[in-house]
Parts: structure tokens; C-alpha cells; sequence
């Protein structure tokens, strides 16, 4: 923004459009200070959620308890969710979280019986063992996505399906008890619930991850132009099944945390996992088309429904409501912000399919600027 | 092929076929230092094909690439990108949701601790770049590529590949979607950059472009160079009937089928 325009001709001629970005250039600075902008409207939302809740009810809603109590039950789907925003940046889909999480449940569980403990040593081996079946499906995604070129929904679905198959016949269908990590789900340090802290570990690590490293900035270029990366020489294949990887991991970790909280597996359990942790990346201003999201934004995201659940049980409404709600709001949000990034003629999924849609029917006046169409 | 120094990057006898199509057929082609070099020619002529081939991204069936005249084999655009040769594709290769200056350092980041990227030195080199080249449409570089005019990001596209190109550049229709100003400052760009001494090739099908900044000029006939010109002797009406087939001042076998070219090829 520095470098005043030595010898730029300031002649009228140009087209409309650069005048526009130069226009836009100066909001989008003030726009930067205020944060992410994709989350902005998640956030009003939030605000108008808590607003709404702690009118009706402030008196159990707006409770230092209740707080950490509504922390507590959205900090294994914050994790979840965090994965799944990496691999919609890059334009993929991971429907396998849900599996994942339960495989990674059930294969923490198994070794951990079978280590025959309650030591810490067994529970370690348990946390590693479920995060490790969580990268090895990832890995399977990855491959299966980046190198086989199957559609990353057809992936997914398979080691969605399969996934939950396995969690079947290493337990027999039958649900595991174990106590072993109840400590890590269930007990405080100066009164905050130990899986609050481990879930805000993992989104600080995360976001860093995803904000502040080379890693996170091919994340992003791959959901946004994968032909471009490969070109510069990024290893995309290499580098989506590191994400989906990533992703795999932190959903073992997310049924990891959920065997500590609740004391056993959930077979049956973990079905719409993927679909919220989509919903929560959405909400949060994550592009299903790639190339745009944030981890603040997902953590928004996956507190939107957190709260609304926890709000409607204390004001005593029938609980199934809130599906038809988060589907209103999900559906208004993203919505809403691609309207608004139309108009402002910025950044966005809309705007990226009209390009898209527009390039191959764009016919130049002159046959000698004819596009070239060699193989 | 009548000057005396030694060509930057060379071409000879290049044949590539894509199944039964022959996209090129014992093609030659060269770029010295310092200079424009236009390759024309019309649809299906092989002009994308050669650049592919010179750039790195596909490797010829037969014929040898020289740089410096010394024989080179890029089994990969990346090790072009070693030698010093990059390409701004005509769909410009940006990821659009990124920045200017993200761009610009696309896959060779500069980096803190090995794994941070270091966005503030980034930005930094990225407008001291853009500067050198006089690009100054670009003022914002952390503003997201997608928010830019087409002019400015065909000056992106540019400038990155100005930024690391170290001996030649291929520039594939930079001018194709560009109104009249737009146009002007991507030629005033190309000649900035061929001022800097790097070898400039412009693949365009706009020939008064092609009479305006070329130094010298490589026409592509169905696979192979049917002539060359210098600036002062080309004419748009010359350019024309040399893409028909109209004209040709290079020797040109009579048409053979894919065995004799690679003999063909081979033999140059």
C-alpha cells in the first residue's frame, strides 16, 4: 500500500474494473482489522444467539457452569470439525470423520484393555493407538483421492461405511466400558474441564498450522488452484494425503476424547459427526468450493448449534427442534456472506462458479485473439 | 538462426505426438538473450506443445533442447524452473483466493523456522519486485488475486515469473483478454524484462502486438518452423501468409510419416 505511482498514466481510458479494485482495496483494509471477514456474520449470528438465549433465560443460561458445561460438549466435535475444515480447503470432503471417530474410540479402548491397564503408560498407548487408526484411514483417503483421483465424496463414503464396519467386528457390535481415560474427559484443573483445555490446544495448534505455516498456505493454494500449485512445483498429491491424514488423526483423537468422556464406545454413535463438523466449517465461512476457511471460524461455527442445544433444553422446547433451526441458519449464513461478497464483486464461491461458467463461452471479437485449442 | 551468438534455449528437430496426432513434427526453435521472440502461428500449430516441451512440462519423443548450447533433458517444469525458465500459462496459474504477494512466492516461500512463512518479508520482496518492473497497477499485493482486474492479474502472472526467471520466459497469450491499455502495459512490461537481458518468448495470435515489441519472429506450421523474421522485416501481411502456409523462407522436408521424422529428427 506504500509506493506512491511513479509514472502511472492517469489516463480515463481504463476499464471499470480496475477502478474498482482500487476502490475496494481501501475498504478491504479496514475490513481486515475486524477480523476474519467470512466469520463476521457467524459471529453476529452468535451474538444474537447468546443475546436471545440470555434474555429468555439468563439466569441458567448465562452461568459460568453451564458455560463450561456446553464447552465440554462441543470440544470432541471442535476437533472433529478442525480436520474436516482442513480438507474443504482444499475442495475435498471427509464424510469418514464420524467412522474415524468411532474406530478411534473403539481401537483406544481394545489396547487399552489389552495392555491390561489403568496406567498412564496403557492409556498413552490407547490415545496413540486411536489417533494412529485415525491417520491410517486418512492415509487410505488421501491415497484414494489424491493418487487413484476417486471423488473425494466415493472415498470418504467407503471408509465411511467401512470404517464403522471394523469398529463392528473389533467389538462384535457390542460397545466397550472403559474408565481408564474418564480423567481426561471428566476432571478440572483450576475448574476448567481438562477436554475444554485439550480441544483449545488442538485449534491453537491447528489454526498455527493452517495460518502461519508454509503447510497451511499449500492448503490453501491447493483448494484454490491445484493445477497452479502443481505447476510451482507443490507435491499436491503428497500434500492432500497429508491433510487427509491430518484429518483422520484428529477425528481418532475426537472418539479418543469421547471414550474419556462418556466411559465407552458408541457404535451406534458419531452418525452425523461428518455433516456437523461441515456444518460448523460452513457456518465458520469455510468454502465447500476450497480455497477459503479459517479454524476461528470453524470454532464459531461448531458453538452456533453448542449454545442453540444447550439453550432450547434450558428453556424447556421440544430438543428436535434445533435441527430444522441450524439448517434455517446454515443455509441463510452462507448465503448471506456469498450475496454480500457478490455484490462487493470480492472473493467467493459464487463469484468463483460464475468465472468458471463464463471463461469457456468468452468469445473474443476478432478471430486472430481466437483461443488456441491444441491438445 | 542467422545470428552469431549462441542461443539462450534451443530447440531442434522436437517432435512430440499425442496418439496419432503429430503435434510436433521435427519442430526447431530459438531464443537469445535480450531480446523478444514471438512464436505464432495458427490453431493446432503446436505453438502450446512447444512451449510444454521447452518449459518442462512434457518431454519431447525425439529432439534435443540446448541451453546455452549445452544438451539439456527437463524431465520436469521444476527443472526448468532450476535453469531459469518459467512460463506464465494463459490461464495465468494463480491461486486467486491468495494474495500478490502469496503468489509470487507460490511454492518457494520464504520461510522462519523452516516451516513459518515469513508473510512480511514476503510482501516486502513482492513490492520492491513489482517496483523494478514498473508494475504499478498491482499497489496492493495483500490483496486476494481474485479482487483484481485481469490486467493486474496478467501483471502478477508476470511479474512472479519475472521475479524468478533467470534466463527465459514464455509467455502464452498474455494479451488475449486485455483491453487497449491493459494491453500496452503488458508490453511495456515484456520490454522491461527483456531489457533486464532474459529471453522473452510471446506465443500471441495478436500480430500487431507481435510487430510492436518482437525482436524477432518463429512461425509454427503444423508442427514445424516455416519461417522467421527480424523486427524490421516483418509485416502483419508477411505474418499472415507465413501462418497460412502462404509463405515460407525455412526449409521444410515434404510431409513424412512418424518414423521418418524421428530419422528426420534425429539428423538435424
Amino acid at each position: 500500500m506504500t509506493a506512491p505511482a511513479k509514472f502511472e498514466p492517469t489516463t480515463p481510458v481504463d476499464d471499470g474494473r480496475h477502478t474498482d479494485a482500487e476502490e475496494a482495496g481501501g475498504q478491504r483494509g479496514l475490513l481486515k482489522r475486524l477480523g476474519s471477514v467470512t466469520a463476521l456474520y457467524t459471529v453476529a449470528v452468535f451474538g444474537a444467539e447468546v443475546l436471545f438465549f440470555s434474555i429468555r433465560a439468563h439466569d441458567r443460561f448465562l452461568t459460568t457452569n453451564n458455560l463450561i458445561l456446553t464447552a465440554q460438549n462441543v470440544a470432541v466435535l471442535t476437533v472433529v470439525a478442525c480436520g474436516a475444515t482442513f480438507v474443504l480447503i482444499t475442495a475435498g470432503v471427509d464424510l469418514s470423520v464420524g467412522s474415524v471417530a468411532i474406530l478411534g474410540e473403539v481401537v483406544a479402548a481394545k489396547t487399552i484393555i489389552n495392555a491390561g491397564g489403568e496406567g498412564v503408560l496403557d492409556a498413552a498407548l490407547g490415545i496413540a493407538a486411536g489417533v494412529g487408526v485415525g491417520v491410517l484411514v486418512g492415509i487410505i483417503n488421501g491415497v484414494g483421492v489424491a493418487y487413484l483421483k476417486v471423488p473425494p465424496l466415493i472415498v470418504t463414503l467407503g471408509t465411511m461405511l467401512a470404517g464403522v464396519s471394523a469398529a463392528q467386528i473389533i467389538t462384535d457390535g457390542v460397545n466397550v466400558p472403559n474408565r481408564t481415560l474418564s480423567g481426561l474427559g471428566n476432571d478440572r484443573v483450576a475448574g476448567i474441564p481438562i477436554i475444554v483445555l485439550v480441544g483449545l490446544g488442538v485449534v491453537a495448534v491447528v489454526g498455527i498450522l493452517l495460518h502461519l505455516t508454509v503447510f497451511g498456505r499449500h492448503t490453501y493454494a491447493i483448494g484454490s488452484n491445484a493445477d497452479a500449485a502443481r505447476r510451482v512445483g507443490i507435491n499436491v498429491p503428497g500434500h492432500l494425503v497429508k491433510v487427509y491424514a491430518l484429518a483422520g488423526a484428529l477425528s481418532g483423537f475426537g472418539g479418543v476424547l469421547s471414550l474419556a468422556r462418556f466411559n465407552t464406545t458408541s457404535i451406534g454413535g458419531h452418525q452425523s459427526d461428518p455433516l456437523e463438523a461441515i456444518a460448523a466449517a460452513a457456518l465458520g465461512g469455510t468454502s465447500v468450493f476450497g480455497g477459503v476457511g479459517s479454524i476461528a471460524g470453524t470454532v464459531v461455527g461448531v458453538w452456533i448449534p453448542g449454545v442453540l442445544r444447550n439453550g432450547i433444553i434450558i428453556l424447556g422446547v421440544q430438543p428436535y427442534w434445533q435441527g430444522i433451526i441450524i439448517g434455517l441458519v446454515l443455509v441463510a449464513t452462507v448465503w448471506f456472506d456469498q450475496y454480500r461478497r457478490r455484490v462487493a464483486g470480492g472473493t467467493g464461491g459464487l463469484r468463483r462458479m460464475r468465472l468458471r461458467s463464463t471463461r469457456p463461452s468468452h468469445h473474443p471479437p476478432t478471430t486472430t485473439t481466437k483461443q488456441e485449442g491444441e491438445p | 538462426m542467422t545470428t552469431a551468438s549462441t542461443p539462450m534455449l534451443e530447440g531442434r528437430g522436437l517432435v512430440r505426438t499425442y496418439g496419432t496426432v503429430q503435434a510436433l513434427q521435427g519442430a526447431d526453435f530459438a531464443v537469445e538473450a535480450g531480446t523478444v521472440t514471438a512464436l505464432i502461428g495458427d490453431n493446432g500449430a503446436g505453438k502450446s506443445t512447444l512451449v510444454k516441451v521447452l518449459s518442462g512440462v512434457e518431454q519431447p519423443d525425439d529432439g534435443v533442447i540446448l541451453l546455452d548450447g549445452q544438451p539439456v533433458v527437463f524431465r520436469s517444469p521444476m527443472d526448468a524452473h532450476r535453469l531459469g525458465i518459467e512460463t506464465v500459462f494463459q490461464d495465468l496459474a494463480l491461486a486467486s483466493h491468495l494474495d500478490a504477494a502469496a503468489n509470487a512466492f507460490l511454492g518457494r516461500e520464504l520461510r522462519r523456522f523452516g516451516v513459518f512463512t515469513a508473510k512480511r518479508a514476503m510482501r516486502r520482496s513482492t513490492m520492491t519486485a513489482f517496483a523494478d518492473l514498473g508494475v504499478t497497477t498491482v499497489q496492493d499485493v495483500s490483496a486476494p488475486v481474485m479482487s483484481l482486474s485481469g490486467g493486474q492479474r496478467q501483471a502478477v502472472a508476470i511479474a512472479r515469473s519475472a521475479m524468478w526467471a533467470k534466463r527465459v520466459i514464455f509467455l502464452d497469450e498474455p494479451t488475449a483478454a486485455l483491453g487497449v491499455v491493459q494491453t500496452r502495459r503488458v508490453l511495456d512490461l515484456i520490454r522491461q524484462i527483456r531489457d533486464r537481458g532474459l529471453g522473452v518468448v510471446l506465443i500471441t495470435h495478436t500480430l500487431p502486438d507481435v510487430i510492436d515489441v518482437a525482436d524477432r519472429v518463429e512461425v509454427l506450421r503444423f508442427g514445424r518452423r516455416t519461417a522467421t523474421f527480424d523486427r524490421e522485416d516483418a509485416t502483419v501481411e508477411l505474418l499472415v501468409s507465413a501462418i497460412t502456409g502462404v509463405y515460407s523462407n525455412v526449409a521444410v522436408e515434404a510431409p513424412a510419416d512418424a518414423t521418418e521424422i524421428d530419422v528426420a529428427g534425429a539428423g538435424r
